[in-house]
């Protein structure tokens, strides 16, 4: 009885996980813009919408190569969250940052309904990308799915990469020294505008790739579909501490445990409201997320 | 420092300007109030615009008590539906079980809008102490965190009564027990329906000014000063004294308890009421009037808000196009009102410039 | 200066929006019904433009936002229909004009939209498609008299007034009828149910359902619910409804989750007897979906698309040919049933275009209990003055990824 009580214990842990691993993925491209950019860029779901479906065109109305499918979806979304950041977002550059804030759910809304008026209300069944088998554990009593197996690795590597490319590269040193102070980067002769621009284009290359993971574990398409996990990965994101890129990682995998946990042994009705109390609870303790750094203010 | 006491010191000079600014603002409802009745009374204006006339009313009150937390205290708040849905709620409770028992309809209708402005603003004191040491983005995701458990909390509330009192539950209708005849007050996901229709323009417009009137009162008294004080810099505000945490604290609540208002006067316009209603989406709304209009501008929160809810009722005959049309028209006009090359070229082209130029164009001549 | 010049822009674009409304209120009512012919781009025959008084009916419902699937049916088969009749020369002689406009699904805007038709000249309303936003609009309805038919909007509080009516079952009645079927095939003993108990519909099959559930010897071993925020990841619902032993899962949700239930079922191998509503209806139409999960889904809807009668293989084809190739679910079903009742009503009462909105009601709803109607979704439709349909469900089972009759 004991070891059934911690097989479904372990079997949901492991969903959280699963869940997780989508959150983190949509998060760190959420937390990406945010550190550098310092807007809440909450159009971000909606790209992810975007990519899930280019990726379904291509896939399944074409009949293409899923690996092209992604290809393509991480170029056409690159390229829109490059022209979105030119049009709606640059001209506000100066601006209160709440004015982007909006400008940026006007962004949202405009994706969805084009999305609606293009492709559609009807929900679409969207076929996983990933051809890899689940694993089965203690004889077939657990299993992971492939989709989870090839998401948590995929997040590490992404955030290895960013943080390396970050600390290392010209570009990511311009990022930073822009986050930090835009004026001085000025100064010391770095593009904000180019450094900006291409940040947009790495967060939304990104949620290309969190839409290829997102759809081939939920497997449900419409064109709303990108809203509520954008708004949950920004959650995950501040659970992290936002601006932290391994903190974004860290609050998607706990948001998505939570989540799970709260909805299998306390109320599948209030499993939201839980979500939300426990994110309450560790901003009070820990009132900049948990990897955030704490900032020193001056007079 | 000098700057500051410049700052004072103009601001000192203008009372009377704003003084005026605001009997601009109340004559300019009260002469909307009067044009409307107007046309209402005889008989031009579409069912339409009668209608939306009180849903500009809560609108517009809910632009201008966020704008208290936004634009005057200075912090992003992104739960404010939930405070309208705790008035909603409460209000339309109220009206329900007395509606056989309080005749007066404007006794009811009054005391139904006090509940709903004590309940909610009790909630903002709870929720103000819990996360006003919070900053900035923080503040902002724990305000909808509390918005978004409001609502996911009432979704699941079935209340009833019969003679015994008052039954709860969070699970369905069946486990309350209710006995022959008992009525089912609120009712999971269907919320509360059949609530008295008593908001009308006329009591909208009254609410309206009393909000403007208790914001524009609050800023301009001394705590006002220390409210926005707080804004510009709370680190020097605490150190010439002020008390942070109860001024945030009184405005929040305050803020929270004029949304409740607000609730109230939704809940009894269209007779049905539901938690879903009040999500982030219905929050971010509110927040879309009060940075459009102009954070701390309490005019623009309403111009706004009145603009916004007229919108996309007039978009309609784009059909499917109607809603890709408002999100276009949103996003320039704030690119058009907050861009700093707009406003550059706004200063360049203003009417006031041109007739300027006029001027000097026929002086010459 | 800045917030000067923008105060006055907004006093601007208000002015000019005013003169709008005035503008098109004050048209004649023949200038606004081609706007609206030329917008809706019907096709309509020449015969329109002469005089002759025409039935004004509005419809309301979501066409945008997460909801617009709904809406969408709904508007898209009452155009057929309407056309259909218009086409064989109306009701008693006179055409009809439809108007449908977008509620979001918020009650707040349909309660807008039905404003929208009223200035338009609305005299019959058919709508609304959901609940919430039946129960602000059935108020408007009721202050006016107008007539109101709703062909999906199943809370039974929609049609709590003498003027409202429904083409759909009540939530509470399909919630018993399940328990019932449940039972009577004896199909299970230990039932889970998974619903969205943050909609209407869902909830109230699931709380009838178990309520009749107990009266018939069923038990409820799990009762799981989720809610529109999240409602892509099933696994903890699912793991309890095999934890808990459940051979029948019962799901009175829509189709879309419907279609991640089975999916996140089949992951986890378990295969118990799937059980819907209505609310399934279209599960097989879903674009790309593998059909195959849903093999031996049984779901009690009045209506399946690839039914055999030739009414029904017409609708479906016409709504085909004229929406991209999409396949009509009960919605649409219940839609183009509802323009046919209340064509059978306007013809027993005998109402005509030139009376009042309030005349026309009283005479349709007098009449509304006398008439006999044959759909999509049902033979020999009645109803009683509550406002509810009397009609047989139809036990249909998915069966090599075709819908077919259970019994």
């Amino acid at each position: 009885m004991l070891a059934g009580v911690d097989m479904s214990f372990i079997t949901y842990l492991l969903n959280g996980i699963s869940l997780g691993s989508v959150y983190s993925i949509i998060a760190l491209g959420y937390t990406m813009v945010y550190g550098i950019a310092k807007m809440l860029n909450f159009a971000h779901g909606d790209v992810i919408m975007v990519g899930g479906y280019i990726i379904f065109t291509i896939m399944s109305t074409l009949g293409l190569n899923p690996i092209l499918g992604v290809l393509i979806a991480i170029i056409l979304c690159t390229l829109l969250g490059m022209t979105i950041e030119r049009i709606a977002y640059k001209p506000l550059r100066r601006a209160p940052s709440l004015a982007v804030l909006i400008t940026a759910i006007g962004v949202s809304y405009l994706l969805q309904n084009l999305a609606l008026l293009i492709f559609g209300a009807e929900a679409k069944s969207f076929t996983s990308v990933i051809p890899v088998k689940p694993l089965s554990l203690a004889g077939g009593r657990l299993s992971i799915s492939g989709e989870t197996l090839v998401t948590i690795p995929l997040c590490i590597l992404i955030m290895t990469s960013l943080t390396i490319f970050i600390k290392k590269s010209k570009i990511g040193r311009g990022m930073v020294a822009v986050s930090e102070d835009k004026d001085a980067a000025v100064l010391m002769g770095i593009n904000v505008n180019k450094t900006i621009a291409i940040t947009f284009a790495i967060g939304s290359a990104l949620a290309a790739v969190a839409s290829a993971l997102m759809f081939s574990t939920y497997t449900n398409l419409s064109s709303t579909s990108g809203a509520m996990p954008g708004i949950k990965a920004f959650v995950a994101a501040v659970f992290g501490g936002i601006g932290s890129i391994p903190g974004a990682m860290i609050g998607g995998i706990l948001l998505g445990v939570i989540e799970i946990l709260s909805r299998a042994y306390i109320s599948t009705q209030l499993a939201d409201a839980i979500v939300f109390l426990i994110l309450i609870i560790v901003l009070l303790v820990k009132p900049t997320g948990i990897l955030g750094k704490k900032i020193q203010e001056k007079v | 420092m000098k700057n500051q006491v410049l700052n004072l010191k103009t601001r000192v000079m203008n009372i009377n300007k704003s003084t005026r600014s605001n009997a601009v603002t109340i004559g300019g409802i009260l002469i909307a109030y009067v044009v409307c009745t107007a046309l209402i009374n005889s008989g031009n204006m579409s069912n339409l615009l009668r209608n939306l006339l009180v849903a500009m009313c809560y609108y517009s009150i809910m632009a201008v008590s966020l704008n208290l937390t936004v634009g005057i205290l200075g912090q992003l708040s992104l739960g404010h539906a939930g405070f309208m849905c705790i008035g909603a709620f409460t209000g339309a409770f109220f009206s329900k079980i007395t509606v056989n028992t309080i005749n007066n309809t404007f006794i009811r209708f009054t005391l139904a809008i006090l509940i709903g402005a004590v309940a909610a603003g009790l909630f903002g004191i709870f929720i103000g102490v819990v996360v006003l040491r919070l900053k900035g983005d923080y503040l902002a995701i724990v305000t909808l965190a509390f918005g978004e458990i409001i609502k996911n909390v009432l979704n699941v509330f079935y209340i009833g009564y019969d003679s015994k009192g008052i039954h709860f539950s969070m699970k369905d209708t069946a486990s309350l027990n209710l006995e022959e005849g008992g009525m089912v007050v609120v009712k999971g996901a269907q919320g509360i329906s059949g609530t008295p229709r008593n908001s009308t323009f006329t009591i909208g417009v009254i609410l309206l000014i009393i909000t403007y009137l208790i914001i524009v009162n609050l800023v301009n008294s001394r705590s006002g000063r220390a409210i926005m004080a707080i804004r510009d810099n709370h680190i020097a505000a605490e150190s010439v004294g002020i008390d942070i945490t109860k001024y945030k604290i009184l405005a929040f609540s305050i803020s929270a308890a004029l949304a409740g208002v607000a609730g109230v006067l939704y809940s009894h316009n269209i007779a049905t009421v539901q938690s879903t209603k009040f999500g982030y989406n219905t929050s971010i709304l509110i927040l879309v009037f009060v940075v459009l209009g102009g954070m701390g501008n309490l005019r623009g929160s309403i111009i706004a808000a009145i603009i916004l809810t007229v919108l996309p009722e007039y978009l309609r005959f784009m059909q499917d196009y109607r809603m890709l049309i408002y999100a276009i028209v949103l996003i320039v006009m704030m690119i058009f009102n907050w861009g700093p090359a707009c406003i550059n070229w706004r200063k360049n082209h203003s009417l006031k410039d041109l007739t300027k130029k006029l001027m000097k164009a026929k002086k010459e001549a | 200066m800045k917030k000067r010049i923008f105060a006055l822009l907004m006093v601007l674009s208000m002015i000019m929006l005013s003169l709008a409304a005035c503008g098109s209120k004050e048209e004649k009512p023949d200038d606004g019904k081609k706007d609206q012919k030329e917008q809706v781009n019907d096709k309509v025959d020449d015969k329109k433009d002469t005089d002759a008084p025409k039935f004004y009916i509005g419809g309301i419902g979501p066409i945008t936002g997460g909801a617009a699937v709904y809406g969408q049916h709904v508007m898209n088969a009452a155009k057929i229909a309407v056309d259909e009749i218009n086409a064989a020369g109306g009701i008693n002689g006179y055409q009809i004009e439809f108007r449908f406009e977008d509620d979001v699904h918020d009650p707040e805007k349909a309660v807008n939209a039905y404003n929208t038709l009223k200035d338009w000249g609305m005299q019959i309303l058919m709508g609304t498609v959901t609940s919430n936003p039946g129960n602000a609009v059935k108020e408007e309805t009721y202050a006016d008299n107008m007539f109101m038919l709703t062909p999906s909007g199943s809370a039974p509080e929609v049609v709590q007034y003498d003027n409202a009516f429904q083409v759909c079952f009540s939530d509470p009645n399909q919630g018993m009828a399940s328990a019932i079927y449940v039972a009577n095939k004896n199909l299970a003993k230990k039932v889970a149910v998974i619903y969205n108990s943050s909609d209407v519909y869902s909830t109230g099959i699931y709380e009838k359902f178990a309520e009749e559930a107990k009266n018939q010897n069923i038990e409820i071993v799990a009762a799981e619910a989720f809610t529109d925020d999240s409602d892509t990841d099933f696994t903890v619902q699912i793991q309890k409804a095999k934890d808990n032993g459940a051979e029948l899962v019962f799901l009175p949700i829509y189709y879309e989750e419907a279609t991640l239930i089975l999916t996140q079922a089949a992951a986890v191998d378990y295969k118990p007897l799937f059980f819907g509503c209505d609310g399934l209806d279209g599960i097989l139409g879903v674009e790309n979906f593998d059909t195959s999960l849903a093999e031996g889904v049984l779901l009690l809807t009045p209506f399946a698309a690839d039914a055999a009668d030739e009414r029904t293989q017409k609708f479906v084809a016409d709504y085909k040919a004229a929406h991209d190739g999409t396949i009509p679910n009960q919605f649409a079903a219940d839609a183009y049933d509802a323009i046919y009742i209340i064509k059978a009503a306007i013809e027993e009462s005998g109402v005509t275009p030139d009376m009042s909105i309030s005349d026309i009601c009283d005479g349709m709803k007098e009449a509304m209990t006398k008439i006999s109607v044959d759909g999509l979704t049902g033979a020999g439709m009645t109803w009683t003055s509550s406002g509810l349909v009397n009609k047989d469900p139809m036990a249909v089972v998915i069966k090599d990824g075709q819908y077919v009759s259970a019994d």
